[in-house]
C-alpha cells in the first residue's frame, strides 16, 4: 500500500524497488566491435562455469582444432572447454584465473597455429523447428554454453522444458545496466538479426509463447535495431520494451519485476513464476550453436576506464591475456592502475594482468588509482542516513545487517535476511560514511557458510556417537535380556531342581526316617 | 593505500561532510529570518552556539584521545546552529553556552560521537536548559518589525551590551521588551477560562504573520516560510526524506482538525498549530536528523505519526505550551524497537519476520 503510495506521489520511480542512477560512463557505446588478433598463446582454465573443474581430454603435444572438445564436464552442473583456436598444446599447468584472491586453476595453453581451422564435428541444425527440443538442448550443452553475462551459470540446465513449470515468456535481457560494459549493447545493435534468431531458438525449445527484449532507455539505437528486426518478421509475439535506465535492472529478479510486476517468490526460481531469462551474448553463442554448430570459443569484451587510452568493445578468443588485450588499446604500463573484470559496481579487482579472458568476463576496465582512492575511503561511523535501505533493490537494511555482519552475529544476520542480498553494491554506492556494506555482507554470508560446515560436521559426529551409544546400548541390553532370561531358564531349572531336590531330599529323609 | 578488493569500485560521492554542510544552507532562511527579527542577538547567539559546540568536540576528542577531524565534519557546527535556532532570543549568554556543550558532550560524545547518539544533541540540550532554566527559556524578545520594543536589536553595541550582561543592565523593564509567544499566550489565557478564538483575536494572531515568520518566539522556529525554503531544498537534493516531515505535521493538522471540530472554544485550529511553536522546525530539521530517527520508511512514518501524538498532546493538555522537542526526543527512544518492527518486506518473502 505505502509503495503505490509513494509511486502515486511520484516520489519512488516505479520499475523496481530501489536502485541507483550512476554515472554510466557508457564511453564505448558508439564503437564497433573489433576482432582482437590472435594472442601467441592462448590460456584455457578448465573451470570457467558454477560448477565442477572439467577434466583434460588432450595432453601436451596434441594438436587441436578450434572448437575441438579439450576438456570435459564433470558432473551435472559443468560445461565442457573447447579450444578457441587450432594449434598445439604446450602444457598443462595451473595459472591465475579472474578472482580476487589471485588464485589458480589448471589450464591448458595452447600455441596457435595461425591456421585457425575449425572443428567440423557438430553439423549445422538449420531445421532447428523441426527438431526436438531435447536435442537442441543437448547441442547447447555439447557446445558449452553458459550464461554469459558474468554469472556462468550452464545454459542448458535453463534451457530444459519441464511439463510442471512451462514456460511463458522468454525475457532477453539487453538491460547491461552496470556503468562502461557496452559489449551487449553492441551486439544487439550489429548482430540484431542473429540474436532475434536465437531467441526464437529458445523460445521453440522452451515451447514459450512470448517473449520480451528489455533495454535500457539509455541504448535507443540498439532499441531500434531490434525493433526494426521484430518488425521485419511481423511478429507480434516478442515485444521490444524500453525501460528507464537504473542500476540494478539487469539482475534477473530485478528485471522480471520491472517487466511484470511480479516477484520471484523467495527460494524459487524465475521459471516457477513461468519466465525464464537470457543475456544477449549467450542468445548469439546460442544461435550460433543450433545454425553453425560451433562451440563457444569467444566473446564481446569491453575495454574502458579513464586509465585506458583507446576504450574499445572487442571479440576476443577465450583464453587471450588481459595484458594482450590491454595492449590492443593502448595501455601498455600498470603502475597506479587497477584492473577490474566485470563493471566497476560488482566486477571483481585482480592483483596484475597476466590473467585469461573465460567465458564469463563482460569486461576489463582499468581506472586510475586517484579515481579508486574517490570510491574507496576511509571508513566513517554510520550517520543511519538510510539511503541504503532506500536504495536496496531487495529491500533490506543493509546498516543494521552489515553491524550484525562485523559483529560477528551471524544468526541475527542470517534473520535480518542477509542471504537474500544480491551483492549489487548500491547501498556502499550511496554511503556518505563510505562504509563497504558489501563487502561485510560478503565476510557475513562466508562465515554463516563456514559456520553452517562445521555445524553440519558437528551434526554429523553428533548422530555417528549417539548412533554408537544406542548401539551399545543395544547391544548392553541384549546382553542383559539374555543374561535375564539365562538366568530366568536357570532359576526355574533349580527351582525345579531345588524342588527336586527337596523332594529327592525329603524322601530320603523318610526313607532315612523310614 | 587503501583499495578493497570487494566491489563496488565506484561512488557516488556523497559523504557526511557533504550531508551536514547541506542541512547548515538550509538553515540560512530561518537564520536570516532570526536576524530581521532580533538583529545582533541572533548573530551573536548562532555564532557562539557554533562555535562552543566545535569546541566542546574538539576537546571531548582529544581526551578521548580520537582523532580530532570530525570537529570539522560539520555535524558539531550544524548542532550548535540548530541548538541556537530553538533557543529564545533574551536568553543569557552563558545558558546557550551550557547547552552547547550539554549538547554536545552530554548528547553526543558520550554516546561515542557521530552516529552513536540515541537522541537528537540540540533538542536535548534544549530541554535540559527548558528544564533547569523554566523562565529565562520561555520570555521572548518583542521582535524588532513591530517597532514597540524599548530596545535597537539592530545596533549592535546596545545589543551587545544587553547580550553581554543581561537584561538587567538595560534602563528598561524586562516587560517593556518581552511578549508572549502565540502558544504560550492561548494556553494562559485558556488557563483562566478564555476561549482559544477570543485569546487569538486580542493577541492580534494573523496566519499570514505566522507563516512568514512576522512574530516573536525563539529564533528560528517563527518562519514557517523560511523553514520550509529550506526543508524543500533538503527534499530535493535528497538529504532528507518527506516521511517524516508529511507524518510529523500531518498527524497534528489531522488531530488538531479533529479536536476544533468537536469543541473549536476548547481546542486550537489546526493552521495555528502548524505554524506555531517549534512544529516545523522540529518536524524537517530535528525529527530527520539521521542518527536518531529510523532507516527505513515505514518505520519513518510510524516515527512521524508517534512524534505529533506526542506533540499535539502535550500542546494540548500537557504542562508546556510546546511540545515537539519533547515529541522528537521521546520518540527518539523508541526508535529501536520501530527498527525491530516496522521492517520493509524483502523481495520475494511474504511480510517480515520480527
Amino acid at each position: 500500500m505505502i509503495k503505490s503510495l509513494l509511486n502515486t506521489l511520484g516520489f519512488t520511480s516505479p520499475p523496481f524497488d530501489g536502485g541507483i542512477t550512476p554515472n554510466m560512463c557508457k564511453w564505448t557505446e558508439g564503437s564497433s566491435i573489433k576482432t582482437c588478433p590472435l594472442p601467441p598463446v592462448l590460456i584455457v582454465p578448465l573451470k570457467q562455469h558454477i560448477g565442477q573443474p572439467c577434466t583434460p581430454l588432450v595432453k601436451i603435444g596434441d594438436l587441436v582444432l578450434r572448437g575441438q572438445k579439450i576438456a570435459k564436464a564433470e558432473g551435472y552442473l559443468s560445461a565442457p572447454v573447447h579450444a578457441p583456436t587450432s594449434g598445439k598444446v604446450i602444457k598443462i599447468e595451473e595459472h591465475a584465473i579472474p578472482h580476487p584472491s589471485g588464485m589458480g586453476m589448471v589450464s591448458i595453453f595452447i600455441e596457435p597455429d595461425g591456421k585457425d581451422q575449425r572443428d567440423m564435428l557438430l553439423d549445422p541444425m538449420t531445421n532447428w523447428l523441426q527438431r526436438d527440443p531435447a536435442e537442441l538442448r543437448e547441442r547447447v550443452r555439447m557446445c558449452g554454453i553458459v550464461g554469459l553475462g558474468g554469472a556462468a551459470f550452464p545454459t542448458f540446465i535453463k534451457l530444459l522444458k519441464d511439463q510442471r513449470h512451462p514456460i511463458e515468456t522468454v525475457i532477453l535481457n539487453g538491460i547491461e545496466c552496470e556503468p562502461f560494459l557496452t559489449n551487449d549493447h553492441r551486439l544487439m545493435v550489429e548482430n540484431s538479426a542473429t540474436i532475434l534468431h536465437g531467441l526464437h531458438i529458445v523460445m521453440h525449445m522452451l515451447g514459450a509463447k512470448k517473449a520480451i527484449i528489455a533495454i535500457e532507455d539509455n541504448k535507443i539505437d540498439a532499441v531500434q535495431a531490434m525493433r526494426e528486426n521484430v518488425d521485419l518478421l511481423g511478429d507480434d509475439l516478442i515485444r521490444v520494451e524500453v525501460l528507464p535506465t537504473r542500476y540494478p535492472q539487469g539482475s534477473e529478479k530485478q528485471l522480471i519485476e520491472s517487466l511484470t510486476g511480479k516477484q520471484v517468490p523467495a527460494g524459487k526460481l524465475p521459471m516457477h513464476i513461468g519466465v525464464l531469462c537470457q543475456n544477449i551474448g549467450t542468445v548469439k553463442a546460442i544461435d550460433d550453436a543450433v545454425m553453425l554448430g560451433h562451440a563457444i570459443t569467444e566473446r564481446v569484451i569491453t575495454v574502458s576506464g579513464d586509465a585506458v587510452p583507446n576504450p574499445a568493445n572487442m571479440l576476443v578468443r577465450l583464453g587471450t591475456s588481459m595484458r594482450f588485450i590491454y595492449a590492443q588499446c593502448g595501455l601498455e604500463k600498470f603502475d597506479n592502475i587497477q584492473i577490474l573484470h566485470g563493471g566497476p559496481m560488482m566486477g571483481e579487482r585482480l592483483r596484475h594482468p597476466d590473467i585469461p579472458v573465460i567465458k564469463s568476463s563482460t569486461g576489463l576496465l582499468a581506472i586510475s588509482d586517484a579515481r579508486m582512492k574517490v570510491a574507496h575511503q576511509v571508513e566513517e561511523p554510520c550517520i543511519r542516513c538510510g539511503h541504503c535501505s532506500e536504495v536496496c533493490p531487495v529491500n533490506l537494511v543493509p546498516n543494521l545487517l552489515a553491524d550484525h555482519c562485523r559483529n560477528d552475529q551471524l544468526e541475527r544476520a542470517a534473520n535480518y535476511d542477509l542471504f537474500d542480498c544480491i551483492e549489487c553494491g548500491a547501498c556502499s554506492y550511496v554511503c556518505p560514511s563510505h562504509i563497504p556494506l558489501v563487502h561485510y555482507f560478503r565476510y557475513g554470508k562466508g562465515q554463516t557458510a563456514q559456520m553452517r560446515r562445521e555445524q553440519s560436521f558437528a551434526e554429523v559426529s553428533r548422530l555417528r556417537s549417539e548412533g554408537r551409544d544406542a548401539r551399545l546400548q543395544r547391544e548392553k541390553d541384549e546382553k542383559a535380556a539374555k543374561r535375564r532370561k539365562l538366568r530366568a531358564t536357570l532359576r526355574s531349572e533349580s527351582v525345579l531342581n531345588t524342588a527336586n531336590e527337596e523332594k529327592t531330599a525329603t524322601q530320603p529323609k523318610t526313607e532315612v526316617n523310614d | 593505500m587503501l583499495i578493497h578488493l570487494s566491489s563496488p569500485h565506484i561512488h557516488g560521492g556523497n559523504s557526511i561532510r557533504e550531508t551536514m554542510v547541506a542541512v547548515i544552507l538550509a538553515l540560512i532562511p530561518a537564520g536570516m529570518m532570526s536576524v530581521y527579527l532580533f538583529g545582533w542577538l541572533a548573530v551573536f547567539l548562532i555564532v557562539l552556539c557554533m562555535l562552543t559546540c566545535m569546541l566542546t568536540e574538539f576537546i571531548a576528542l582529544k581526551w578521548m584521545e580520537r582523532s580530532t577531524a570530525p570537529v570539522m565534519d560539520g555535524s558539531a557546527a550544524l548542532t550548535g546552529l540548530l541548538l541556537a535556532l530553538t533557543l529564545p532570543a533574551s536568553i543569557p549568554w552563558w545558558m546557550a553556552l551550557l547547552g552547547s556543550i550539554f549538547a554536545i558532550g552530554l548528547g553526543k560524545q558520550v554516546y561515542g560521537g557521530l552516529g552513536y547518539n540515541p537522541f537528537n544533541p540540540a533538542l536535548s540540550a534544549r530541554i535540559i536548559l527548558l528544564i533547569s532554566f523554566p523562565l529565562q527559556m520561555t520570555t521572548w524578545l518583542i521582535p524588532m518589525h513591530l517597532g514597540v520594543s524599548a530596545i535597537d536589536l539592530y545596533d549592535f553595541s546596545s545589543t551587545w551590551q544587553l547580550f553581554a550582561f543581561g537584561a538587567s543592565s538595560l534602563p528598561h523593564a524586562l516587560d517593556a521588551i518581552t511578549m508572549a509567544s502565540p502558544l504560550g499566550h492561548v494556553k494562559t489565557e485558556w488557563s483562566q477560562g478564555v476561549g482559544v478564538s477570543d485569546a487569538l483575536r486580542a493577541y492580534d494572531y494573523s496566519y499570514l504573520d505566522a507563516f512568514i515568520g512576522r512574530e516573536t518566539g525563539s529564533l528560528g522556529e517563527t518562519s514557517a516560510l523560511a523553514l520550509l525554503i529550506g526543508g524543500i531544498y533538503l527534499l530535493a537534493r535528497h538529504t532528507i526524506t518527506w516521511q517524516i516531515p508529511f507524518s510529523f505535521i500531518a498527524t497534528v493538522a489531522i488531530l488538531a482538525a479533529i479536536a476544533s471540530i468537536v469543541d473549536p472554544n476548547h481546542y486550537a485550529p489546526p493552521l495555528f498549530h502548524v505554524l506555531a511553536g517549534g512544529l516545523i522546525l522540529c518536524a524537517f530539521f530535528m525529527a530527520t536528523d539521521p542518527v536518531s530517527s529510523p532507516v527505513t520508511a515505514v518505520g519513518q512514518i510510524v516515527f512521524g505519526i508517534g512524534c505529533g501524538i506526542i506533540t499535539w498532546s502535550i500542546r494540548t493538555w500537557g504542562g508546556y505550551p510546546e511540545g515537539a522537542m519533547f515529541a522528537v526526543v521521546l520518540m527518539n527512544c523508541a526508535v529501536p524497537l520501530i527498527g525491530h518492527y516496522f521492517r520493509p518486506k524483502v523481495y520475494g518473502k511474504q511480510g517480515s519476520k520480527s
